[in-house]
C-alpha cells in the first residue's frame, strides 16, 4: 500500500521562512485538509508536494522511496489544481480539456473529456471558447481535468473558489469517490469542504519560532542605527 | 499522437486562431527590408551589394518580435505549471513550443525572402543559398531565443531585456548566413559557411531546450 509522507519539511519563499519542521502522512483513501491563515504556506506546501517547489530542507517520500530520486514517476501520479485556471481563451472548453488529458497519457482523451464535463454538470460548455466561460465554469473545467486524466494524488489549492453550492456538493462527491478507489487528496480551503475521516493539518503550528523573528528585528534596528550614524 | 506532437499541434492551433504572431513577423520583415532603398537611395549596385546583410538583419529582428510571448501566456495562465508537471519532460516541451514558434514565424520569412531579394536586386546566383541559409538559420534563432524568453520570464519589460540578452548571441548566425550568400554571389563556394551554420544548429538543438527548461523551472518556483 503506497503511503505519501513528508518529514522535516522547511520552505523558504524569497528570504522568508514559511514553515519549518513540517510532517505529514497520507495513506490510500486518505484526505489531508490544510488549514491556516493567509500566508501560512498552504499553497507553498501544495507546490512542494507537487514538485514545483524544492523544499529548503526535508524529504518527501512515496512508499518509502524519496520523491526527489524519481521525479518522473511522481509527476505521473499527481494532478495539481492551482489558483490559475490554465484555460486558453481561443480554445473551446473541450479542446482545452482534451489537450491536458492527452498530455497526461489518457488512452481516449476525447471520450474522457466528454465524460468529465458531463460529470461536472457542464456538458453544454464543450464547444464554448474559453474566453466566454464564467469564473465558475472555468473552475469546473479545471476540476474536470482530475477526471479526464486520472491520477492517484490530487493536490487542490482552494478548489471551491468561484463554485456555487450545487457544484461544491458535486465536488465533495467526486472526492469521496476518488478516496473510495484508494486515491489520496490534499486540499487547502477557507470554506467548508466535507471530507469525512480526513485529517487536518494546521500550518500555523509549523511557523518558524517567534523568537527568531524577534532576532530579525534586532538586526534591522542595528542597520538603522548604522545608517543614522553619519 | 505523441505528447510532443500534441503540444506542437496545440501551439499551432493557438497561433492560427489568434493569427497575429505570424503575420506581424513577416510584415515587419518585409517593411524593414523595404525601408532600406528609401534610406540608402535606389542605386541598384549598392542595394545588390548590401542585400544579403539587410535581409539577414531584418530576419533577426523579425524573429525577435514574437519571442517574448513564447512562454509568456503559458506562464501567466498557469499552463506552464501544468506542463512542468506533465509526464512530457520539460526539455521536450520547450523543443515542441520552439518548433511551433519556428513553423509560425520562421517559415513565412523563408518564403518571403526570395521576393525581397528580387526587390533589392540581389544577384540571382545567391537566391538558392539565401533560402538555404534561412532554412538552417531561422531554427537557430528560435532555439537561442527560447533560452532568452525563458530567462526573462516574469520580469518587467522582458522584451527589451530579451533583445539585449540574445542579439549578441545571434551574431555568429548573421556572419555565416550573410557570408554564405556573399560567397555564392562572388562565385566562391558557400559550403564552409553552410557547414558552420549546420554545426551551430546541431549544437543548439539539444542545448537550447536543456537550458530553456532549466530557466523555466526557476520561473515556476
Amino acid at each position: 500500500m503506497p503511503v505519501f509522507a513528508g518529514s522535516e519539511l522547511t520552505c523558504l519563499r524569497g528570504d522568508r521562512l514559511v514553515f519549518t519542521g513540517l510532517e505529514f502522512r497520507i495513506a490510500p483513501g486518505g484526505a489531508l485538509v490544510l488549514l491556516g491563515p493567509n500566508g501560512s504556506g498552504k499553497s507553498s506546501l501544495l507546490r512542494v508536494m507537487a514538485g514545483l517547489l524544492k523544499p529548503l530542507n526535508g524529504t518527501l517520500g512515496w512508499d518509502g522511496v524519496s520523491v526527489a530520486d524519481d521525479p518522473d514517476a511522481h509527476r505521473a501520479r499527481v494532478q495539481y489544481v492551482g489558483h490559475l485556471d490554465a484555460v486558453k481563451p481561443v480554445l473551446t472548453a473541450a479542446e482545452n480539456l482534451v489537450f491536458w488529458a492527452a498530455l497526461a497519457g489518457a488512452a481516449d482523451p476525447a471520450a474522457n473529456a466528454r465524460a468529465a464535463l458531463d460529470r461536472l454538470g457542464v456538458p453544454h460548455i464543450a464547444a464554448v471558447p474559453g474566453r466566454y466561460l464564467s469564473a465558475g465554469q472555468k473552475r469546473r473545467l479545471n476540476l474536470a481535468r482530475l477526471l479526464a486524466a486520472p491520477a492517484t494524488l490530487w493536490l487542490l489549492d482552494e478548489p471551491t473558489v468561484a463554485l456555487d453550492r450545487a457544484a461544491i456538493a458535486l465536488f465533495e462527491g467526486l472526492i469521496a469517490e476518488h478516496r473510495a478507489r484508494g486515491g489520496m487528496v490534499v486540499l487547502s480551503t477557507h470554506t467548508d469542504i466535507a471530507t469525512p475521516g480526513g485529517e487536518e493539518l494546521h500550518l500555523d503550528e509549523f511557523a518558524p519560532y517567534a523568537d527568531e523573528e524577534a532576532g530579525d528585528e534586532d538586526v534591522g534596528d542595528e542597520y538603522e542605527e548604522e545608517g543614522a550614524g553619519p | 499522437m505523441s505528447r510532443f506532437l500534441r503540444l506542437v499541434a496545440r501551439d499551432l492551433r493557438l497561433a492560427l486562431r489568434q493569427g497575429s504572431d505570424a503575420t506581424i513577423a513577416v510584415m515587419f520583415f518585409v517593411l524593414c527590408v523595404v525601408l532600406f532603398p528609401f534610406g540608402v537611395g535606389p542605386e541598384p549596385n549598392i542595394l545588390a551589394r548590401i542585400a544579403a546583410g539587410v535581409i539577414w538583419v531584418a530576419a533577426l529582428l523579425a524573429s525577435l518580435l514574437s519571442l517574448e510571448r513564447l512562454f509568456q501566456t503559458d506562464y501567466e495562465d498557469g499552463s506552464l505549471e501544468l506542463l512542468s508537471l506533465s509526464p512530457l519532460p520539460l526539455e521536450a516541451a520547450v523543443l515542441a513550443k520552439t518548433l511551433a514558434h519556428w513553423l509560425v514565424t520562421g517559415v513565412p520569412l523563408i518564403v518571403a525572402a526570395p521576393l525581397l531579394a528580387v526587390l533589392l536586386n540581389m544577384d540571382a546566383q545567391g537566391f538558392g543559398v539565401l533560402v538555404l541559409t534561412l532554412t538552417l538559420g531561422t531554427p537557430i534563432l528560435s532555439l537561442i531565443g527560447a533560452i532568452g524568453a525563458a530567462l526573462t520570464l516574469g520580469t518587467r519589460r522582458g522584451g527589451v531585456l530579451l533583445s539585449l540578452l540574445i542579439l549578441p548571441l545571434y551574431i555568429p548566425v548573421l556572419i555565416f548566413g550573410a557570408g554564405a550568400i556573399d560567397a555564392a554571389i562572388n562565385g566562391l563556394t558557400p559550403r564552409p559557411h553552410l557547414l558552420l551554420l549546420a554545426g551551430i544548429l546541431a549544437a543548439a538543438l539539444p542545448l537550447a531546450p536543456w537550458a530553456g527548461a532549466a530557466a523555466l523551472r526557476q520561473a515556476v518556483e
